[in-house]
């Protein structure tokens, strides 16, 4: 690999800066000198290869191209003819190995031919350019100004000021039509914002089955289950908002906030299920010391507490649902959320304590 | 070996277009231009060719993606989602990896692609930055550079979440929190770009539009100004023998830059091949279709998207309710404020280093990052800050496999990132004059050249080599510091000039001392490279062949055993 393309004193950052050396010997002083630098000036505008190195040179890019060319047709007759390629998710992988591993040789042969190719075979010099200037010459700026000056002049922009400022008028209700016509994206947040589809006498299914739950039977203590409101089972905007949490809490530790009193029934607590960081569901629980922590930015809010934040950037409670039973046993929500849910909003306001 | 004429075919074609376009006299000029070589030059290449790879696999894949948010029951060859309801958009890209042949394959590769794209266009950007090519003349090509890659980490956020399932659901969930926390019209946005309440029926067909045409549409239009406007400035070149700011060298457009550049797409297309091959890469099928109160431990975005993470992650708690308004500050300034800083802070800097150094002039000999210490030392604080956020996204997975308490992880990280840009500052400056130092001395005494002498005094020196001419004119390159401002200075009474006056003044002449300050000017390696009270040189008594620059005479040994 010792060409005269790469022999060129003019690729310093190829060579390293410092003669080569192991330390404790003598060093083979000035070699560097030896080196044939000034070979490259040998044969005029284009190097001169040495002929049975270049030929060697041209085979082995030659067989890259026949390896890129194999594996093309190799991609084509798996692709065609081999039956296992979709179905089921083995199926699936094996097909990928094979197609991926013929297209990616595919690429490989053409690679390394034409870098075979680029360094052996092709005999361009280096050279030196002048860089042009980057700027006009001083007359073409002189006649594009006197231009400039002039078209302006006749144009009348200057003199014709009614002209000017109407033409500016007219341009002005232009550029808001465009976000005039975004209005129709969505409708107005209203008061959707702070209200779930939890009602007065709503009853408490569980996520997944749609099951109503009743309070004798989610009675393990240290129990959680995602619950949400009943009619809501399908409905991917109203989970989005009402999806609660169910824990069972013993209820000699449990903190009840003054006006909380009958929120819970006999220890079981509902808190919503979405952050009030950025709105992922806060899904992980830890029994043994009733912490609630959101996993993606991990606010951690103590259920025994309402659910204040004890960690995170959460900066506000998990908001409490509060529930009742109704007359065939079944847990229900006594209210909707008496604040909004999830994360906050500039219209939102003081959190109500 | 050459002719004048091209074979009749080629000349056919050649004259057909040159008697429409004038093709021959346009492309004269161009076919020989120079390209200079170096490795670093092809990191911005790779972000050309993934962003092509993206084009290419990604139209593949529209011809199966649906994007809709309609919920069908799934049936089909992925057997443990038989039954369950999910989005059209989720079930038809389940679609593509098991009954599209070579589906799977192009989804992998779009999505190596795009990771790829991110992080070819960062340490590009690294590059450019660290080696000041972003200077005279190049400082709109940075500008549309530093848009490309904001507008590039929307595409790629915008198109992982396309699929809707869990985890780029999530990914939503987090950027509707965002928006909505954004004063006075968070809600509104909200609800404009959703159609409604979150997730809604519109997001997903919105967000494609946005992927596959708007955004590329800006890309594409921005990488043929940058390259338009590269090819008219010319590329820059680094220092060396021969290399001078109004010539540049290396070899011609065409045959050589053009072989080389196809053969690298072709690699860069091969690397992405083998990843989407071998390297399992967003695997939604396992993640299952996106509830709003699912979720899964562990989630990560894609890596460009990790410091926002991380920011999100280690911000303080801090929420203000003023007139009845909510100002959610731990949700704002964690998803602005490092992208600003970073991003701002990189658009603006050309301008700022202009007005700190007063140099104006014309720059195509890119620095060496260690001749300017002060501006190498503020990328690394940089990328300290942007790392640091970076791992903070990572700091669950960080406490798992490293069993630390998650929330000391979180308090670590806190300080850190403000601690580590600094440490990153002072430690990557000594490091720049360490080798400024040892620049100077290799200059002014040459290279150790393992040849141990005995001098008629019994003293055994090593001797030293000239530094090989390439190598110099590297060394020789380094440019005097950036001069104090004139007019700067303060008078004789102590009073300083008008221009320097005030909190502008004042920061400027503060800027214009930290790029001038610290230099070890070359060619005075005594000054530089050794302390005082060493003995003069023993110098040209021992009559080795060493050959002398006229620069280095009496300097080129050093002793062996100094004390």
């Amino acid at each position: 690999m010792t060409d005269n393309n790469e022999t060129s004193g003019a690729t310093p950052e190829e060579e390293s800066r410092v003669p080569k050396r192991v330390i404790g010997t003598p060093s083979p002083a000035g070699t560097q000198e030896l080196l044939p630098e000034e070979k490259a000036k040998e044969g005029g505008n284009a190097y001169v290869l040495d002929e049975t190195k270049a030929r060697k040179a041209e085979r082995v890019a030659a067989a890259f191209f026949t390896l890129s060319f194999l594996a093309g047709i190799a991609f084509i007759v798996f692709y065609a003819v081999w039956p296992g390629h979709v179905g089921n998710i083995d199926r699936a992988a094996r097909s990928n190995y094979t197609l991926g591993t013929a297209l990616t040789v595919v690429f490989l042969g053409l690679a390394v031919g034409m870098t075979i190719w680029v360094r052996h075979l092709v005999t361009t010099k280096e050279i030196v350019q002048e860089r042009h200037a980057l700027s006009s010459t001083p007359e073409d700026r002189q006649v594009f100004n006197q231009y400039f000056q002039e078209g302006t002049d006749e144009s009348g922009l200057l003199k014709r000021r009614l002209l000017r400022r109407t033409l500016l008028l007219a341009a002005a209700p232009l550029g808001l039509l465009p976000l005039i016509l975004l209005r129709d994206l969505g409708p107005l947040p209203e008061k959707k914002l702070r209200h779930t589809a939890w009602k007065q006498g709503t009853r408490l299914v569980v996520d997944g089955t749609g099951q109503p739950l009743k309070a004798a039977d989610f009675n393990s203590p240290g129990g959680i289950i995602t619950v949400v409101p009943e009619g809501s089972e399908d409905n991917l905007n109203e989970i989005a908002t009402s999806t609660v949490l169910l824990l069972n809490l013993p209820e000699d530790q449990l903190k009840v906030k003054k006006g909380r009193e009958n929120w819970n029934v006999g220890g079981i607590v509902a808190y919503s299920k979405i952050c009030t960081h950025v709105g992922c569901p806060a899904a992980l629980y830890e029994q043994t010391t009733h912490h609630i922590l959101c996993p993606c930015h991990q606010s951690t809010f103590d259920a025994l507490d309402s659910a204040k934040v004890i960690f995170g950037p959460a900066a506000r409670p998990l908001p409490q649902l509060p529930i009742g039973v109704d007359s065939e046993g079944y847990l229900i929500a006594a209210s909707d959320f008496h604040e909004p849910v999830g994360p906050s909003f500039w219209e939102r306001g003081r959190p109500k304590v | 070996m050459s002719t004048t004429t091209p074979p009749k075919a080629i000349d056919g074609a050649i004259g057909f277009a040159d008697e429409r376009f004038a093709t021959a006299g346009f492309l004269r000029g161009k076919m020989k231009k120079v390209f200079p070589d170096h490795w670093s030059f092809m990191l911005g290449e790779i972000a050309l060719y993934s962003f092509i790879i993206l084009l290419l696999s990604g139209t593949f894949l529209t011809l199966w993606f649906k994007p809709s948010m309609s919920e069908v029951v799934y049936h089909g060859s992925y057997t443990k989602l038989n039954g369950v309801s999910m989005s059209e958009a989720y079930s038809s890209t389940l679609h593509i990896s098991f009954d599209v042949r070579g589906g799977l394959l192009m989804r992998q590769i779009h999505h190596w692609s795009a990771i790829l794209f991110l992080g070819s266009i960062m340490a590009h950007m690294l590059r450019v930055f660290f080696t000041g090519a972003y200077r005279k003349p190049r400082e709109i090509n940075w500008l549309i550079g530093i848009t490309m890659f904001t507008v590039a980490i929307l595409e790629g956020l915008f198109g992982y979440s396309l699929p809707d399932d869990l985890l780029s659901g999530t990914g939503l969930r987090i950027t509707q929190g965002v928006l909505q926390s954004i004063p006075i019209v968070g809600s509104y946005l909200y609800f404009f770009a959703f159609g409604g309440e979150f997730p809604g029926q519109d997001f997903i067909p919105r967000l494609y539009t946005v992927h596959v045409l708007l955004i590329p549409g800006i890309l594409l239009a921005l990488v043929a100004a940058h390259f338009m406007i590269l090819w008219f400035q010319g590329h820059t070149q680094f220092p060396g023998k021969n290399r001078e700011e109004k010539s540049v060298m290396g070899k011609p457009f065409y045959p050589v830059f053009l072989i080389k550049t196809t053969a690298f797409f072709v690699f860069t297309f091969m690397v992405v091949a083998l990843l989407g091959t071998f390297a399992q890469i967003n695997p939604i099928w396992l993640f299952g279709p996106y509830t709003p109160d699912s979720i899964t431990a562990g989630s990560q975005p894609d890596f460009y998207m990790g410091f926002l993470e991380g920011a999100l992650r280690i911000m303080p708690n801090w929420e203000t309710n003023l007139w009845g308004h909510t100002v959610s500050w731990n949700v704002l300034v964690p998803a602005l404020v490092p992208l600003g800083l970073i991003m701002t802070g990189a658009a603006v800097w050309p301008f700022v280093e202009q007005w700190a150094t007063g140099d104006r002039r014309i720059h195509h000999i890119a620095d060496r990052p260690r001749n300017a210490p002060f501006r190498t030392a503020v990328g690394m604080a940089a990328v300290a800050f942007y790392g640091l956020l970076w791992l903070a996204g990572g700091n669950d997975v960080l406490a798992d496999k490293f069993h630390i308490s998650l929330y000391q992880t979180t308090w670590f990280f806190r300080f850190a990132v403000f601690i580590g840009p600094v440490i990153a500052y002072i430690v990557t400056k000594r490091i720049c004059l360490g080798l400024q130092r040892k620049d100077a001395a290799e200059y002014g005494h040459g290279v150790e050249s393992g040849i141990i002498k005995m001098l008629p005094s019994g003293e055994f020196i090593e001797v030293h080599e000239p530094v090989k001419d390439d190598a110099e004119a590297v060394l020789a390159s380094k440019p005097a510091a950036p001069a104090l401002i004139a007019g700067q200075e303060e008078d004789e009474n102590g009073i300083p000039s008008p221009a320097s006056r005030g909190p502008l003044g004042r920061a400027r002449r503060a800027l214009n001392g930290a790029f001038a300050a610290d230099d070890i000017p070359i060619g005075n390696g005594h000054a530089a490279g050794h302390g005082p009270g060493e003995p003069g040189a023993p110098g040209d008594d021992d009559g080795d062949a060493v050959v002398k620059h006229p620069e280095t005479e009496g300097g080129e040994h050093r002793e062996l055993s100094r004390g």
